[in-house]
């Protein structure tokens, strides 16, 4: 089971890096979820696959009986689902905003926040609009 | 519980909570950001101040026993980090009062403002690496919306990239905790100063390490991870660019400090071999870059790059006289930098551009601007007696004391060219006749500089002079911080109790 869950996290990293790495701010996305997902699973997998007892002390006594589950992996997967999500939601409306402001979901042609001063400063006009 | 190490988080958050009720307000929620900085920066004295006489505090959230809950610790790294970071938040919410339009502040501003700083000082006082990733988001969210509002275009174009690299670096930092979590069984960092040891896996011990050295790197823009930093930090507008510049960066090189200094303290020589390599690579091409570069806030941009390598420096060599330039340095340039950013706001005021070519003559026009500006920029060039040549004058000694000669002669030329590139500023913009090209010269005969955009200014500017002067009890102390770096077993000790 351990290995089975490894390998597939290697093959959801490695797809997620696949989209990353494109142009398109789309597949970025679609990157981003599969890279986050792929993490929770891990950080599921390397807190230990075994079947336990849920950690509750059982009535009259005073410590979990042996074979018990660590709660803790997915206390830890639970935030950063939590936060994964708030960032998500920004991400879309920020990706979205700059695609209706821009005009293109290509990174490589998003330049104008360092195309100002970097090749035609010398020239200056008519890039200037774009930072007012 | 000791309330000193809750107070610097509970106030800004307070703050930033009271501050989106009033924000419809411009002036209401502006006195209301500003007494949450005055509170903060009296709860970060407060806490320096016990740090200093009484060593290390910890405490226990909720009084679970230390492996088991979450820790928050003061050592007199972080106090003194807590600190600075309250003195800017007091500068850019005073810079704010006039430089921040109505519109941005109805759109949560100042909100955003106290938020960003709650997650920094939350950044520097927790013991424990899982809620250091959860102060990281908070800082995260709070920098993304500072970054792009107000939406122009070059804003919206930067913050993608910011947004996307930044977020990259947290996932590789969750991976890395997610990973030391399997091979330890424990996030608390004092715990696992004692537990990484018995990693008996020694190469995924090491992957561990470039893991954290990978996500920290980025957040600090290091040598190969720097991209994303000037292509963002000369789009918001002056304030938020001038807290992005003083203290962003620095909370990562403070983790990095944090965690080869306390949780992998073990023998990494390996590792140590290419934190020398990166340093220099960073002053390097940070200095280089700026040389290229003919807008005012983008020098300064790629100046923070070739000031965080003399940090990375100070932690790469190691030694206690090393750390201690390192923690002088990280108190001088935060206070510098965040200047310099509030000071190419005011020369926008006047003259209505950061494009060097555009400016001019504001040494014949507003002299004491110029005076204002001098004293920051030679600082950061390392000119005697200003905090600058100290924090750079350790580096170099600390270098040459254990015979890495070519590292104390980069660290000195590239303190060489940050002087060119001052000086290009300084006869660009303050010593050059104004440019009479357009209609820009005359409509502002009087162009109105508030006292609210000096004042800060000039504070930090006399903070400059007061450390540069005063610096044998800045080192003093910055030397005892680096003792307590360089012995984790005191910080241990605090955390866990006896043992």
């Amino acid at each position: 089971m351990q290995t089975l869950c490894a390998i597939l996290v290697g093959v959801m990293v490695a797809g997620s890096v696949y989209l990353i790495l494109d142009r398109n701010l789309i597949r970025f996305i679609f990157g981003l979820v599969l890279v986050g997902n792929a993490i929770n699973l891990m950080i599921f997998t390397v807190g230990g696959l075994d079947s336990g007892r849920p950690p509750i002390i059982p009535n009259l006594t005073t410590a979990v009986q042996e074979p018990f589950a660590n709660a803790l992996p997915q206390a830890l997967i639970l935030t950063a689902i939590v936060i994964g999500f708030a960032l998500l939601s920004f991400i879309f409306v920020l990706f979205y905003r700059a695609y209706q402001d821009l005009g293109t979901v290509d990174t490589e042609s998003m330049r104008i926040a360092e195309g100002g001063s970097d090749h035609q400063a010398p020239m200056a006009g008519p890039t200037e609009g774009g930072s007012a | 519980m000791n309330g000193l190490l809750i107070w610097p988080i509970l106030l800004p958050l307070a703050g930033g909570v009271t501050a989106i009720f009033v924000r419809t307000g411009a002036r209401r929620s502006f006195y209301v950001a500003l007494a949450s900085a005055g509170f903060h920066t009296v709860a970060g004295a407060l806490l320096l101040w016990h740090v200093h006489l009484n060593g290390i505090i910890a405490t226990q959230i909720g009084n679970w026993p230390a492996p088991f809950g979450i820790t928050f610790v003061a050592d007199r790294l972080c106090a003194v980090m807590v600190m600075i970071t309250a003195i800017i938040n007091l500068a850019v919410t005073s810079y704010s009062r006039a430089d921040i339009d109505r519109s941005l502040i109805r759109s949560g501003y100042y909100c955003l403002l106290q938020i960003l700083v709650c997650g920094i000082c939350g950044a520097f006082l927790t013991g424990d690496i899982f809620n250091l990733y959860v102060w990281f988001e908070v800082m995260l969210m709070a920098s993304f919306g500072l970054l792009v509002l107000g939406q122009s275009k070059s804003q919206l174009d930067g913050g993608v990239k910011y947004v996307i690299i930044n977020l990259l670096a947290t996932l590789l930092f969750l991976t890395a905790i997610g990973l030391l979590y399997g091979v330890t069984g424990t996030l608390n960092m004092a715990d696992l100063h004692e537990k990484v040891p018995l990693i008996a896996n020694r190469g995924l011990r090491t992957a561990i390490a470039m893991l954290f050295l990978a996500a920290f790197g980025i957040k600090a823009a290091l040598f190969p991870l720097f991209f994303w930093l000037p292509a963002a930090y000369h789009t918001p507008p002056v304030s938020v660019s001038a807290i992005f510049s003083g203290l962003l960066t620095k909370v990562g090189i403070y983790a990095l400090i944090r965690v080869f200094t306390l949780v992998f303290s073990v023998d990494m020589s390996y590792f140590y071999m290419l934190l020398p390599a990166m340093a220099a690579l960073t002053m390097i091409t940070g200095v280089l870059g700026a040389a290229a570069q003919n807008e005012f806030r983008r020098i300064l941009s790629f100046h923070i790059i070739s000031q965080v390598g003399y940090m990375l420096l100070g932690l790469a060599l190691q030694t206690r006289l090393a750390l201690a330039g390192t923690v002088f340095y990280l108190v001088h340039h935060i206070i510098v930098k965040a200047n310099l950013f509030l000071v190419s706001g005011v020369t926008k005021r006047l003259q209505g551009s950061f494009e060097l070519a555009k400016l001019g003559g504001i040494y014949r026009s507003h002299g004491w601007i110029a005076f204002l500006f001098f004293i920051p920029a030679f600082s950061l060039a390392g000119f005697p007696p200003l905090s600058g040549f100290w924090a750079k004058m350790i580096l170099i000694r600390a270098s040459l004391d254990i015979h890495a000669y070519w590292l104390a002669f980069v660290a000195a030329a590239v303190g060489l060219l940050t002087v060119y590139s001052m000086t290009k500023i300084w006869a660009e913009v303050f010593w050059k006749p104004a440019p009479e090209t357009h209609e820009v010269a005359e409509p502002m005969t009087a162009p109105n500089i508030s006292i609210w955009m000096l004042g800060p200014i000039a504070a930090l500017a006399m903070l400059t002079i007061v450390i540069g002067l005063g610096a044998e009890v800045v080192f003093r102390f910055a030397f005892q911080a680096a003792e307590e770096l360089n012995h984790p077993e005191y910080y241990v000790h605090a955390v866990l109790g006896k043992r």
